[in-house]
């Protein structure tokens, strides 16, 4: 039995019942990231012998007859945004480089108490700020499906170590789009929960009002196994919902029959690129051979959604980054500090270390938000751009009270060449257009391969729901992988 | 509307980033460009809308005021840059 074969579901299992021990799949993903990630970067930290040590625990738990959790055995690679007790957490930044937390992030916590076997740290665009992973300090990731293309990002080394099996399920973070379009561009499964569902203490913060942990794997039904465990109420985080969580897994049999989708024309406008866009209007179909119905609605401030988010989000992280001060944690300066340019040799050693420190997009978001939110320009920026939040969130309310999912493409085009974007940071944010509406609204999306293109990439499909409706949002997108294969392809490396 | 190198100077000061030439006239070109695209927004009448921070209706998470084991001080300095194993050390504040 080839452990990286199975889905989360069926490898739980077999280790539960002892078909597999916890050190074979361990031992199966580290030879797979020994053999495959020299060429993909997914990784940016992977430790051999506390993964094993972590699996011949569980392995040593099940033959003393005590019970296992529900993850037991299972490998996960986690994004390096999430703090992990013992291992380094960089954010793929020099500021944090070899910086080690000295506690786990909740999610952590709660994979390590459910027995899964935390196989490495996964590349990023540094601090989760980018849509291609070619932000990282550390180097891009490249595509399983094309080593010249990019996985998309922000969570570009979560996405590429599931589609190329290095782990059979990762953990990602989503602002913006970082789980969804990084899913959709590497052919594997994506989801953002309900902004509060998974705690967020000791994930790394770029914008709190948007940020969300969520978990990425081949299925639906294996990413809620995952949010089972991760999913919760932290009293550490005031932020968290304190809502039952529901057996996600025990929710998929229900058919689909009555459950009304919603498709936004305005979707299908220019710059989608038509091999998508056949594959997603195909998406549609198989929605509606599982006994859906497909509406045509407006989410008429969609088309602000870039332009709101790139000021909220900005302006949220100038703030959250002002940590990075050279004194608590992170890089610091060796300069002098003795300039008289500076007001203080201290405001001098600020200075400096946050300019060595940081890469070129998180300065330019630092920026941009202090400029967002600095005097003279609050209310014509930043204040407007939360009276526009309102106004989309109204959008989604208003939507789902005709329809009780909204189904359409997560990127407007395949997985682009690697460099093809760098130059024009515009261009990159843009490409968020299908994504960062779902985080001001404060909603759950989910996104899943729907097809390829002639060119053998995937094609992501996106389906948003109401917030905590990740029992429908799942079993939507687990009947479609029941009447579709594409899910099941893996690339040609892999 | 068109930034100059000296806003950016000042934005760059306040966000405490120590910016090189070079790197102001391109943060200059780019904050411009990204700006003028956000002013997108300028077009919607939102004179009656109510400012939206955060996605809940989130209103102060209280807990009883008791005691209870934080981060050993050793720990929480232990990643400093800097530290004597008791403090955050830093360059002098009010001069040598």
């Amino acid at each position: 039995m080839q452990p990286l074969e199975l889905s989360a579901i069926d490898l739980v299992a077999a280790v539960a019942n002892g078909d597999l021990t916890a050190v074979e799949c361990t031992q199966a993903a580290l030879d797979r990231i020994a053999a495959l990630d020299p060429g993909t970067n997914a990784f940016l930290h992977v430790d051999k012998a506390s993964a094993l040590a972590a699996a011949e625990a569980v392995d040593a738990k099940r033959a003393a007859g005590k019970p296992l959790g529900p993850l037991a055995g299972l490998p996960v690679g986690v994004k390096d945004a999430l703090c992990t007790r013992d291992m380094p957490t960089t954010c793929a930044s020099k500021m944090l480089e070899g910086y080690q937390p000295p506690y786990d992030a909740d999610t952590v916590a709660r994979l390590r108490a459910a027995d899964a076997v935390i196989i490495g740290k996964t590349n990023m665009d540094e601090f989760a700020m980018g849509a291609s992973n070619e932000n990282s300090a550390f180097g891009p990731v490249r595509n399983p499906w094309d080593a010249t293309r990019a996985t998309g990002g922000s969570s570009g080394g979560s996405a590429a170590c599931v589609a190329a099996s290095m782990s059979t399920v990762s953990i990602g973070s989503d602002t913006g789009g970082s789980i969804r379009q990084p899913a959709g561009l590497c052919g594997v499964t994506g989801l953002k929960p309900t902004y509060g569902r998974v705690s967020r203490r000791g994930l790394v913060a770029f914008a709190s009002s948007l940020d969300q942990i969520g978990p990425m794997a081949h299925s639906a039904a294996d990413c809620g196994l995952v949010l089972e465990t991760i999913a919760g109420h932290d009293p550490l985080d005031s932020t968290s919902l304190d809502e039952m969580v529901p057996s996600y897994t025990q929710m998929l049999e229900e058919p689909l029959a009555g459950i009304r989708i919603g498709r936004v024309p305005a979707h299908f406008g220019e710059g989608l690129d038509p091999e998508v866009a056949a594959a997603v209007e195909e998406g549609f179909r198989v929605l509606e051979a599982a006994g859906a119905t497909i509406h045509d609605i407006d989410l008429p401030h969609a088309k602000y959604g870039v332009a709101t988010y790139y000021l909220i989000a900005p302006s949220e992280a100038s703030s959250n980054l002002a940590r990075y001060d050279g004194v608590h944690f992170g890089h610091r300066t060796s300069e002098p500090c003795r300039s008289d340019a500076f007001d203080s040799p201290l405001v001098e050693m600020y200075c400096r270390s946050r300019a060595e420190g940081f890469g070129p997009e998180v300065k330019r978001r630092i920026m941009l938000g202090t400029y967002a939110l600095s005097a003279g320009y609050y209310d014509a920026y930043y204040k407007r751009a939360l009276q526009v939040r309102r106004l989309i969130r109204q959008d989604y309310l208003d939507a789902f009270a005709k329809v009780d999912l909204i189904g359409g493409p997560v990127s407007a085009t395949p997985a682009f060449p690697l460099g093809e974007k760098t130059d024009d940071p515009l261009a990159m944010y843009l490409l968020d257009l299908y994504t960062v509406t779902t985080n001001l609204a404060g909603v759950c999306g989910i996104s899943f391969p729907c097809g390829f293109t002639g060119s053998g990439l995937p094609i992501g499909y996106q389906l948003q729901a109401p917030a905590l409706a990740e029992p429908l949002l799942l079993r939507a997108a687990d009947r479609f992988q029941r009447l579709t294969e594409w899910h099941r392809r893996r690339p040609p490396s892999a | 509307m068109s930034l100059s190198r000296d806003d950016v100077a000042k934005v760059a000061t306040l966000a405490r980033l120590a910016l090189s030439e070079d790197e102001l006239a391109q943060m200059t070109s780019e904050l411009t460009k990204i700006v003028g695209f956000v002013s997108l927004l300028e077009e919607i009448d939102t004179s009656s809308v109510e400012p939206l921070a955060h996605p809940l209706g989130t209103t102060n998470v209280f807990r009883e005021d008791e005691p209870a084991p934080s981060l050993p001080v050793e720990l929480a300095i232990a990643t400093a840059p800097k530290q004597d194993g008791e403090c955050f050390l830093v360059p002098a504040v009010l001069g040598d």
